[in-house]
């Protein structure tokens, strides 16, 4: 009988301590997982990526309606929305699209721990007769066990935080998704980026802030707060907005 | 044991959470709303019938150097596969259970009966078996969630129940009952009743004080 069962009857009549059968079983369940996942993935991304759109759409209006003033701000200049541009990172200039295409980041200049970075990013920019009034900035980083993104709201001297939002992560329930609660966020605005001489001091401390560069860590996150510290440092930074923001100050972007 | 058995025994007899206390992590996080202690519950018994169908189909195949790998392949890609679902259909609500969907993985519950009962028994009753479990476990989660939503929020379901003083009404809720904490006090509270009315369930103490000696 079993020559006629052909060669997948020969190996299920294996005994189930031959190592073929074994291996053979493993590599069998791995695939059939890995096949029923990956097509699952591919046909949700669409509409996962969607609410994710919206949320993010969601806490940009929360961290608009933060900053005082700054609806009346929209009105006089008649707008509802900030004016979205893309940017190419790597010169800072203003670019017409984007390609999605990423470029890796040298692993020492890499303290947010991306790997790689978008070659061109969204901006918001709010101006009102000509001039800056708001910059939103889209930011990432490793946090203590995801990813986080945020939003970084700029003052027009491109130095000053006017606000930080968290889009997304995925810290420690409890302690680490601490830094989504306005509490928190709510210690960021005023605080400089960089000091006069240009050098970016900005941190999150463990125990009691001093000076304008530091904010408060929550006791129990402290790598989620460094993650969030590291990602605003980066972005700040040559490999990040700086290009952008240096052009933004010669008011030529 | 009658198909019947299989199925109502875990609700309160074999409770996994109260008469084995197990999946305890999960059922403390997910039980400050009725809406959250439903989704994870739903989910659980989701993960645990397949699982045990799937198991218990292929149980003749599994070689026993390798059954926990491949069991716990086959609960990962489940659990991966219903939270991929939420995000994708019930975004909200997979924000707020955040990992602890992923972690049923680790729940000790689903890996128990893979483990115990799927290994052993045909793809039938490993599903009743899988059923009766997650709902044994869902009735705790349920309890425990109607307590700490009622009395932290005056809520039920996110509706309100007892209206707030703060709005109005007579009720203060209790914010405690909100906290992890909470979650600890309810589940002892229900452990304790239910082996009050079952004396059968208490365990035997696993040492006593040796009578004390004459001088």
């Amino acid at each position: 009988m079993a020559e006629t069962r052909g060669i997948w009857g020969r190996f299920l009549d294996r005994p189930n301590e031959d190592p073929v059968k074994a291996i053979g079983m493993a590599g069998i369940v791995a695939l059939c997982a890995a096949l029923v996942l990956s097509t699952t993935a591919i046909l949700l991304r669409p509409l996962q990526e969607a609410h994710l759109e919206a949320a993010r759409a969601a806490r940009m209006e929360e961290m608009l309606d933060t900053l005082p003033g700054l609806r009346d701000l929209m009105r006089e200049a008649g707008v509802d929305a900030l004016e979205t541009r893309l940017v190419a990172l790597s010169d800072g200039r203003f670019v017409a699209v984007g390609d999605g295409a990423m470029e890796p980041v040298p692993e020492a200049e890499d303290i947010a721990g991306l790997g790689e970075r978008p070659a061109v990013v969204p901006v918001h920019l709010l101006e009102r007769d000509g001039r800056l009034a708001l910059v939103v900035l889209p930011v990432s980083g490793q946090g203590y066990q995801s990813r986080i993104e945020a939003l970084l709201a700029l003052e027009p001297d491109l130095n000053t935080v006017a606000a930080l939002a968290i889009t997304a992560q995925g810290e420690t329930p409890g302690l680490g998704t601490r830094i989504t609660e306005p509490d928190w966020l709510a210690l960021w605005p005023g605080r400089e980026i960089a000091d006069e001489t240009g050098a970016i001091r900005i941190a999150v401390t463990r125990g009691d802030a001093t000076g304008p560069h530091e904010v408060d860590g929550i006791s129990g996150a402290t790598r989620t707060g460094n993650g969030v510290a590291n990602m605003v440092r980066f972005w700040m930074g040559p490999w990040g907005y700086g290009p952008f923001l240096d052009r933004l100050r010669e008011g030529a972007a | 044991m009658s198909a019947r058995d299989r199925l109502v025994s875990p609700l309160i007899r074999d409770n996994p959470v109260t008469r084995q206390i197990l999946g305890i992590c999960s059922a403390l996080a997910v039980t400050t709303s009725m809406t959250t202690a439903l989704t994870m519950s739903a989910a659980l018994v989701f993960v645990l019938c397949t699982a045990a169908a799937l198991i218990s189909a292929i149980r003749r195949h599994i070689p026993r150097a390798i059954r926990l790998i491949l069991q716990i392949t086959i609960i990962a890609t489940l659990v991966i596969l219903v939270d991929e679902l939420l995000r994708a259909y019930a975004f909200a609500l997979s924000e707020r259970l955040s990992i602890f969907v992923g972690l049923i993985v680790t729940n000790c519950l689903v890996l128990g009966r893979a483990e115990a009962f799927a290994m052993h028994h045909p793809a039938g009753a490993a599903v009743l078996d899988g059923l009766g479990n997650a709902l044994g476990y869902g009735l705790v989660l349920m309890v425990v969630a109607a307590i700490r939503e009622l009395l932290g929020t005056g809520a039920l379901f996110g509706r309100t129940v007892l209206p707030l003083a703060e709005e109005g009404g007579w009720f203060a809720p209790l914010r405690l009952m909100q906290l992890a904490p909470a979650a600890f006090f309810v589940l002892g509270l229900l452990v304790w009743a239910i082996r009050s009315a079952r004396p059968e369930q208490v365990e035997r103490p696993e040492h006593r004080l040796a009578p004390e000696a004459e001088p």
